[in-house]
């Protein structure tokens, strides 16, 4: 158990209700200092509400929590001085130009003048945005968006970012090029809380992963621990003869619990890892069943939860 | 980019509300020099409410145009100022609808800071489309006979009704959730406010009931002190009852909209 000066977050029973609705209902975290920690959960899982409490801009229901030390509930404010958030829509001034917004919160956190402008020029080039900062941001493209919205998370070196589904949007170079700075900001031990919908996001950057669903914790743990309990993979396989769906479905059966797709053609199961991949096709093709195409890949945040609670997420609109 | 990125970069002293709150006044000045449309938008209706009025109905209603110029000024530059306030609710919900305000309260600032830097925007709105409107009319032969100190008083009393009107807005961009939607409402509030007063006619040719209601609107109260400072026929006993609404309104809301904002 860490000790409670290593946690730069530490939340026991935090709840949040919108009228009748649970968005959390009663959640433990802790989050040791300098860690990626990704929160992973389908859409109105309660994700965003757990971060915008501890970001202190929606006051909880019940439970308590610490951040940095500070008591969330007791002293907002100190917590405001040690923590910094990137929401899920860029938090800038999209009319003002990309320096503009960056001189602009440099000189609320006290920055003077010249210093104030020295820090927007320095996060404009480390942020590979020098020369687009005498735009406006409404020119800006998603990704040049989401990197300034992090620059402006980062005019004071933050004891803990909150960084709310940071590539959902993004295409590809874009998200590699956002990953790689989470990467870096980590490296240079900012503790890091991320949401995500990913689960090769979660994978892909985070040390520790809690699942959530309907404002709980469902799961926690590294990477791997999840993976025990998910399948590292999924394996899909089509059969050529839609006839034969249900002798293929009897044999995958034997790994775990099998999903067809929505058409119907095509099976996943969990697998654990490449040879028990090879190891069911070769059963597969022995029984009789002739496949037409079969791939590996990350199982997808539906397939966890269908590994994790034996169903389906159910969208919630909240 | 790394090695900048690894920079530990620490707090600086904390600095003061009004440090803050500069920052935001700052905020909207860079929005004259990136959104000048918005000025369009502020001077249009009265320049056009200004020529249909004195030269469609001016004459009808005073005689000549040229004299109903001088009657209709003053009034204008009061309905300027409360269809202003409309704007810098709309501006807030904007900000609003696109999560900026977040960013903003999860920052260790004075909570009050980015409602006093759209005050500065507002009252720099006031006095810029104020000046527009009134620059108009003198070229179309209205004359202040208070002279200039007439129409400087006369200035700070449209601010400070533009102050005190701001929170209605500001409340209803909190309130509401689409920009649009704030000013709907805004003008559904506003219009039968300006029209039933004595900011286009003397109300003396009014039925009585709608007479009673005119010559109480907080509209009618500072039109007639704005005609009196700029006329140079002013009394103590105008200035106060004028100045009513706008005290009452920032005693009320000012606090609603901490509330709000602090919750939201």
């Amino acid at each position: 158990m860490p000790q409670a000066t290593d946690l730069a977050i530490s939340t026991r029973g935090l709840t949040r209700s919108f009228g009748p609705v649970k968005a959390v209902a009663g959640i433990d975290l802790d989050v040791p200092k300098g860690m990626i920690f990704a929160v992973l959960g389908p859409n109105g899982a309660g994700k965003t509400t757990l971060l915008r409490m501890l970001a202190t801009l929606l006051p909880p229901d019940g439970g308590t929590a610490m951040v940095m030390g500070h008591d969330l509930r007791a002293d907002p404010d100190a917590v405001r001085g040690v923590i910094a958030m990137t929401g899920q829509f860029a938090s800038l001034d999209e009319d003002l130009t990309g320096r503009e917004n960056l001189v602009m919160l440099s000189r609320l956190w006290g920055f003077s003048g010249r210093a104030a402008r020295d820090r927007a020029t320095d996060l404009l080039s480390a942020f590979d945005l020098s020369d687009a900062g005498n735009r406006q941001v409404n020119t800006y493209s998603g990704g040049m968006r989401r990197r300034l919205d992090i620059a402006a998370s980062l005019i004071v070196t933050p004891g803990v970012l909150f960084l709310d589904e940071p590539t959902t949007g993004l295409d590809p170079t874009a998200r590699q090029s956002v990953w790689r700075l989470i990467r870096q900001l980590a490296a240079s031990g900012v503790t890091i809380l991320l949401t995500t919908q990913y689960l090769e996001e979660a994978d892909q950057l985070a040390a520790r992963i809690a699942v959530i669903d309907k404002g709980r914790k469902i799961a926690e743990g590294t990477s791997r621990e999840l993976k025990a309990q998910t399948g590292s993979g999924v394996l899909h396989v089509t059969p050529s003869d839609p006839g034969q769906l249900e002798a293929a479905e009897a044999v995958l059966a034997s790994a775990g619990p099998v999903q067809r797709s929505a058409e119907g053609a095509t099976l996943s199961v969990p697998v654990q890892d490449a040879a028990s991949a090879h190891d069911l096709l070769v059963r597969l093709i022995a029984s009789g069943v002739e496949v037409a195409d079969f791939s590996m890949g990350q199982p997808s945040l539906e397939e966890v939860f269908f590994a994790l609670t034996g169903a389906p997420p159910e969208e919630d609109p909240a | 980019m790394t090695e900048t990125l690894l920079k530990r970069v620490e707090r600086p002293a904390k600095p003061s509300a009004l440090s803050n709150a500069m920052v935001f006044g700052w905020r909207a000045v860079l929005k004259f020099k990136h959104v000048p449309e918005q000025l369009f938008d502020l001077v249009m209706t009265p320049i056009m409410f200004t020529l249909l009025f004195t030269f469609v109905f001016g004459g009808a209603l005073a005689g000549t145009p040229g004299s109903y110029l001088q009657f209709f000024l003053p009034g204008i530059l009061v309905q300027t100022v409360v269809f202003n306030a409309v704007y810098s609710g709309m501006g807030l919900s904007t900000d609003f609808s696109k999560g900026l305000f977040d960013r903003f309260r999860s920052l260790p600032i004075w909570s009050l800071a980015p409602f006093a830097g759209l005050m500065v925007g507002d009252l720099m709105r006031h006095l810029i489309a104020g000046g527009i409107i009134l620059g108009i009319g003198l070229l179309l032969g209205y004359r202040p006979e208070a002279g200039v100190l007439g129409v400087v008083l006369a200035f700070a009393m449209l601010l400070a009704m533009g102050f005190g009107f701001g929170w209605v807005f500001l409340v209803l961009g909190m309130m509401v959730r689409t920009p649009t939607t704030v000013m709907t409402l805004g003008f559904t509030i506003l219009f039968p406010v300006t029209f039933a007063s004595n900011i286009m006619v003397d109300p003396a040719t009014m039925p009585d009931w709608l007479r009673g209601f005119v010559e109480v609107n907080p509209v009618s109260l500072m039109t007639t002190a704005l005609r009196g400072l700029m006329d140079g026929t002013a009394t103590a006993g105008m200035l106060t009852v004028a100045l009513i609404a706008p005290v009452l309104l920032t005693v009320l809301l000012a606090p609603v909209t901490l509330m709000l904002y602090r919750r939201k």
